[in-house]
């Protein structure tokens, strides 16, 4: 067992964990944070993204005890008392889910999308939501939404506290 | 075209888009998925699987995993000798169908690699993982057959004791039917005066590939034992459970929490739960099991793999006389659920909008050792469809016009409804002019026409192909004396419930089970409307076995037109029951009274009472009517009286690059009638996802087994879903007829994206470099096959390429050579 | 899926990695970005018994310039690599080859020293950087030493990083004005490379004086189109066609199901021509 302090969502957590532990596992079983979930085991899915230290990552194929010291932001971490994050809205807006299982992953990539490219071209946000798969939508809603929050004040931010009222 | 029916009167709900009710906890992660369960004292299980595709098991020795820390037990079947219930086929399409036993573990034969042999249950999936290792299993390999076409040799067994791989054989004849005439007889007169496309088509083998991987809790705690599972069907897995283990069905409750997909892929009742169950009976602690993305792909059940061998007939102009199908369909290992009758349901689609006037469906089904075969979203349509929408563009070729021309002389016309099709079945709407004239607009069709012949002229390495695909489908599953014609297992009702809360909210339980249809946020579009109450006043309850008692779940696009309908009659039933109340609230008789905005009013007067207010007072019950019990709740069982059957016309532009055979998608239009949408947005997305899947089957996906019959395609690096980055935004409309068979006008459309573009992109490509002579490319259509098409087009080998099941057939020319009027 | 167990130790210097690396012998594994390792681990493909993370080693991350050469430091993510101005001033092919690897996500943890040592041939880095003449440089307990590009890359999965042997850096000598474009050719998005090429030029005035040129996925290393190059010397920008037909000469494509190795040798050729025009456009 390792000894791992870690930021998840604004708290701070403290834990022994097995070296072998995936953040994913961390999040879900150790924090019971299962907003975050498991969609394959080749990193290919993406529906395991969260971010470490405001940039996106598989959480999957991150160590628990690789993240010792460091801040992860997760799905759950988003919505503040003031409300849904703008990415959140937008994707509730533009009917960008339907099972709802890509989507925690994918609405984090898609803050990353917008942290890298503020106004993106359809292609960026193509291009950047590469490493998320989606089997229901066919993605044509998901580029809309993130189209249409990059309009949105905040939507690039990791906690909607920072949004500008 | 002006022949579109108009929308029903206007209402309040119905046709809006609503934004959805499920999305909130879904976009904040405060969802229920299975595997988000733990309970007190939950065991971990971890499956030991076979990686041979036939095998006999000669020994299992467990005892290195049994002792390993925090290992509670290692189980093989044989310590479960009274079973543990079974993997039952629900639907035998003969009598004398061959259906071996499918049991959730191997006793001593594996037919097919990832089959169960032994379970490990630990106090992690960790720990269970880690002592699945260490179970040591000896195989004796036997040989293995995967391929349809050599299962019907009969050469090697999947299946050494049944004798043979043949399941069943299954035909429709028109003449023999009495719906049409001799398929033979028209195939004669035409390859004397006619024309005959001969083609066979394969329908390579696909994973449904839900991003949920399965995942089963189940907690034999208490009086009842609760099973929470990710599937489409809770209503039939508890059925099921109770046919083939003994257990009362009383003491079973099944839950399906969220679930994330299915697409066909969760319908199946699975070892895998049989096994969770059974182990945590046997140790009375709860006990979870969740696959990895490599098991899924492996071990949940797979769709399509057919080989199709087609033979259409028709006149030197063109107008189709004859259709004779002759269908191969790889069953895998078992006969599924409904394995064998998803082949079936294409009898009825092949010759789809088309007045052939003869026709004959065979449909052969064989056992293999692969992964058993099932529905996958469309389930015998999408075979069939792309079946014909390619020979309706090699007739097109054939005769030298636009494949949309062709078609228009061959389809129903829209006075023409209801109309009979050659295999019996009654369309009571549809409108394919008006969809296709519509389609052909949004996608600026002769301009794209003029850019291909340009394209041509100028020899630019990337050429430019259109494909047309006018679909319909038939969904809706199902009248439930059809079903009964058929054999199938159960009947094709659904079941709907309405709870008037005396606090004016609204409680809808249905007996269908989504997982991602939004079904919460239609089905309470429909009841505010009925009822007059507020959408947001109105709550959904499904996936439940204890809550929505009864019901025949989600699949075959069946929800709204079987669900739906009962929803609405339900709703009927409670305004009804009510009414008495309201009168006597009011002091009016009955007759005196109209229902209309949630109120009950005296004619004639301002006098009324709200359907809610009705409510509140039945539940305080201290003034109403002697010969009344206090309640309005009602509840509705619907059996739908046909199935439904949408329709539209799909264009699709594709650019082939010649040089490296690499297709990208240009431009997508589709134009579905779906008759009355009750959410433009839910329905704009499920023709998204549809699509997708669809062009995924024409472009990207395979499931290939090596030589062995190792799964090559077991992960997500080889089994290439496409991205954001692959697709594109896709144009999308309806046009409306309204269904004759239900309330609402409403038709099925969870399947239809798929149905219709898997041929819309193949003939596009096929468009593109037909003047090559290339008249096929196998699916998945990928840049290596494109490009070894190219290279051996114009050579003997593409005219050999093509079957020809009569040697003497009139029309062995190379149809490639003769489509001149094919946009060249 | 869950890996094996194994002991972690997360070192703070190159000396004590290497002494962790020393003492865990054939049962050590590196972990450097782990965006390949852990999928590894996951599918129980590999079960070492000690992982050795060198995610918190000081000095072996980052990017700078060493006169004519630029240093990346071997755990530098390629997202740092594909953002950073003096890659894409001085080394413009690594930097549009590194952007193409694999998708965001990886991109900000992977590394470019774990992607070159990893070896696998349809990685995306190992192409450019044998075209750009890169060295690799490689910390062992008998200190440090530099292998030329052309020497590290010996096998299928293999280099010349030895047991007990760390890379640290990768210097690339400076390519300043150089045009460069790498050519990816999959499926779908997220897929491993079926071919690519990296191609990176100087011309002046429309007309090629030097060209370099690595292939990925067409052997079991990443290789030199080196008849290519002597072929585009002194040819016009606009005319490479010919000069490109070549490309697949010499190498030994694998088959699987994305294609044979005819289609793959093929694919090489237009790729290369696509390859070398963008290049010297830009």
């Amino acid at each position: 067992m390792t000894r791992i302090t870690v930021t998840v969502d604004g708290a701070k957590y403290s834990d022994d964990v097995e070296p072998r532990t995936l953040l994913v596992h961390y999040l879900r079983e150790t924090l019971g944070k299962v907003g975050t979930v498991v969609g394959c085991d080749t990193s290919n899915c993406g529906a395991c993204t969260v971010h470490l230290d405001g940039r996106s990552v598989k959480s999957c194929n991150v160590l628990a005890v690789q993240v010792d010291g460091h801040e992860v932001t997760t799905i759950e971490g988003l919505a503040t008392e003031a409300g849904l994050h703008p990415m959140q809205e937008s994707f509730h807006e533009h009917h960008a889910l339907q099972c709802g299982y890509c989507t925690p992953g994918m609405i984090m990539q898609a803050i990353d999308v917008l942290n890298t490219h503020p106004d993106p071209t359809e292609e960026q946000i193509r291009l950047g939501l590469e490493g998320n798969l989606c089997r229901c939508t066919g993605y044509h809603n998901i580029v809309k939404a993130v189209a249409a929050a990059a309009k949105a004040p905040g939507a690039a931010a990791v906690s909607s506290s920072k949004v500008g009222d | 075209m002006t022949a579109v029916d108009e929308r029903p009167a206007e209402s309040a709900e119905i046709g809006k888009a609503r934004r959805r009710k499920e999305d909130q906890r879904l976009i904040t992660g405060r969802t229920k998925w299975t595997d988000n369960i733990v309970l007190p004292g939950m065991l971990h299980l971890a499956m030991v699987r076979s990686p041979f595709a036939h095998a006999k098991v000669t020994s299992i020795d467990t005892e290195a995993a049994k002792g390993a820390t925090n290992v509670v037990a290692v189980y093989t079947a044989a310590d479960f000798p009274d079973g543990m219930g079974a993997c039952a086929n629900a639907w035998p399409i003969t009598p004398e169908q061959v259906t071996p036993d499918h049991l959730p573990m191997v006793t001593e034969h594996v037919a097919c690699a990832g089959e169960i042999v032994a379970v490990v249950v630990a106090r992690s999936a960790a720990a269970a993982r880690d002592a699945a290792e260490l179970v040591d299993v000896d195989y004796e390999e036997l040989p293995a057959v995967l391929d349809a076409k050599e299962a019907l040799k009969d050469e090697v067994l999947a299946h050494p004791d049944k004798g043979t791989n043949k399941s069943a054989f299954w035909r429709l004849d028109s003449a023999e039917a009495g719906t049409g005439g001799s398929v033979d007889e028209a195939i004669a007169k035409a390859r004397e005066d006619g024309i005959v496309i001969e083609r066979e088509y394969r329908q390579q083998r696909l994973v449904p590939a839900f991003m949920e991987p399965r995942s089963t809790v189940v907690d034999p705690t208490g009086e009842q034992v609760t099973m929470w599972t990710s599937t489409q069907v809770p209503h039939i897995l508890r059925f099921l459970i109770a046919a083939t283990t003994g257990m009362p069905e009383s003491k079973i409750r099944v839950i399906a929490p969220d679930v994330g997909g299915g697409f066909g892929g969760k319908l199946q009742t699975t070892p895998e739960e049989f096994i969770t169950l059974a182990v945590a009976r046997k140790l009375g602690k709860p006990a979870k099991y969740t696959e990895t993305r490599s098991e899924s792909l492996l071990s949940a059940h797979h769709g399509r793999d057919q080989y199709q061998m087609l033979t259409l007939a028709a006149t030197k102009d063109g107008t189709v006389t004859g259709l004779k199908v002759d269908l191969l369909a790889n069953l895998g290992a078992y006969v599924a659920i409904v394995g064998g009758g998803v082949p079936v349901l294409g009898a009825w689609m092949f010759h789809a909008i088309y007045k052939f006037p003869a026709y004959q469906f065979n449909c052969q089904t064989v056992l293999t050792n692969t992964t058993w075969v099932d529905a996958y979203r469309g389930a015998g349509r999408p075979e069939a469809t792309f079946a014909i929408e390619r020979l309706m563009d090699e007739l097109a070729a054939e005769v030298g016009v636009d494949p949309l021309e062709i078609r228009e002389k061959n389809w129903i016309k829209h006075e023409e409804f209801p109309f009979v099709s050659v295999s019996g079945m009654t369309y009571d709407s549809g409108n394919y002019e008006a969809a296709t004239a519509r389609a052909k607009e949004l996608f600026g069709y002769d301009e794209l026409r003029a850019e291909q012949k340009q394209r041509r002229q100028s020899g630019d390495p990337v050429q430019l192909g259109i494909g047309v695909s006018t679909f319909t489908e038939m969904c809706g599953l199902a009248p439930s004396r059809v079903l009964g014609q058929l054999s199938y297992g159960a009947g094709g009702w659904e079941s709907a419930a309405i709870r008037m809360l005396p606090t004016g909210k609204v409680e809808v339980i249905t007996g269908t089970s989504p997982h991602g249809q939004g079904h919460e946020t239609a089905w309470s579009q429909i009841v505010a409307d009925r009822l007059g109450v507020p959408f947001d006043d109105v709550e959904v309850l499904h996936g439940d076995t204890a809550i929505a008692y009864k019901g025949l779940d989600t699949y075959g696009s069946r929800s709204l037109v079987v669900g739906g309908e009962a929803v609405v009659r339900a709703a009927d039933k409670v305004i009804e029951k009510a009414k008495p109340f309201a009168a006597h609230l009011l002091e009016a008789s009955v007759d005196d009274l109209e229902f209309k905005d949630g109120r009950y009013a005296v004619k004639g007067t301002d006098k009324g009472v709200g359907i809610t207010e009705v409510a509140l007072a039945t539940f305080a019950s201290h003034n109403y009517p002697d010969h009344l019990e206090p309640g309005i709740d009602a509840d509705a069982t619907y059996d739908p009286v046909d199935f439904s059957f949408p329709h539209g016309t799909h264009l699709c532009a594709m650019e082939v690059d010649t040089e490296t055979g690499a297709s990208t998608i240009r431009k997508y239009v589709c134009v579905d009638d779906i008759g009355q949408v009750i959410n433009p947005l839910i329905v704009e997305g499920q023709v998204h996802g549809g699509l997708v899947q669809g062009i995924a089957q024409a472009l990207w996906e395979e499931a290939v087994y090596d030589d062995n019959g190792t799964l090559v395609t077991g992960s997500f690096v080889d089994y290439t879903l496409p991205t954001t980055a692959d697709t594109i935004n896709f144009v999308t409309d309806n046009t409306t007829s309204l269904a004759t068979t239900n309330t609402l006008g409403t038709k099925g459309v969870g399947e239809a994206g798929t149905i219709a573009s898997t041929p819309a992109v193949v003939n596009a490509i096929v468009d593109a470099v037909r003047d090559r002579g290339i008249h096929d490319i196998q699916m998945p259509c990928t840049p290596a096959r494109v490009w070894a098409a190219l290279q051996s087009a114009g050579s003997a080998e593409v005219a050999q390429a093509q079957p020809h099941f009569h040697e003497e057939a009139a029309n062995n020319a190379d149809p490639g050579t003769t489509g001149e009027g094919s946009g060249s | 899926m869950i890996p094996s167990s194994f002991e972690y130790v997360a070192p703070t210097s190159v000396e004590d990695a290497l002494a962790a690396l020393a003492e865990a012998g054939d049962e050590g594994k590196v972990l450097a970005g782990g965006q390949s390792l852990l999928p590894v681990l996951r599918m129980r493909l590999n079960a070492p018994e000690k992982v050795i993370d060198l995610g918190r080693v000081e000095g072996l991350r980052g990017i700078r310039e060493d006169g004519d050469t630029i240093v990346i430091g071997a755990m530098t993510t390629h997202d740092e690599v594909a953002n950073s101005e003096l890659v894409k001033e001085h080394a413009a092919l690594l930097a549009k080859a590194t952007a193409e690897v694999a998708d965001p996500q990886i991109r900000h943890r992977g590394t470019l020293g774990g992607a070159i040592v990893h070896a696998d041939p349809a990685g995306d880095l190992g192409a450019p950087v044998l075209a750009l003449d890169a060295e690799m440089v490689i910390a062992g307990p008998g200190g440090e030493r530099t292998v030329a590009a052309k020497d590290f890359f010996t096998d299928l999965f293999e280099t010349a990083v030895g047991d007990g042997e760390l890379l640290t850096a990768i210097r690339i000598p400076k390519h300043t004005g150089w045009g460069a474009h790498y050519e990816k050719f999959v499926r779908v998005a997220h897929q491993w490379s079926i071919v690519g090429v990296a191609a990176t030029v100087k011309a002046d005035g429309g007309t090629i004086s030097e060209a370099k040129i690595g292939l990925t996925n067409m052997g079991s290393t990443p290789l030199r189109a080196a008849s290519v190059e002597a072929a585009l010397a002194g040819k016009s920008a606009s005319d490479v066609a010919d000069a490109c037909s070549s490309a697949a000469d010499g190498t030994n494509p694998p088959s699987d199901l994305n294609g044979d190795a005819d289609y793959r040798r093929h694919l090489a050729t237009v790729l290369t021509s696509r390859a070398v025009a963008a290049a010297a456009a830009g």
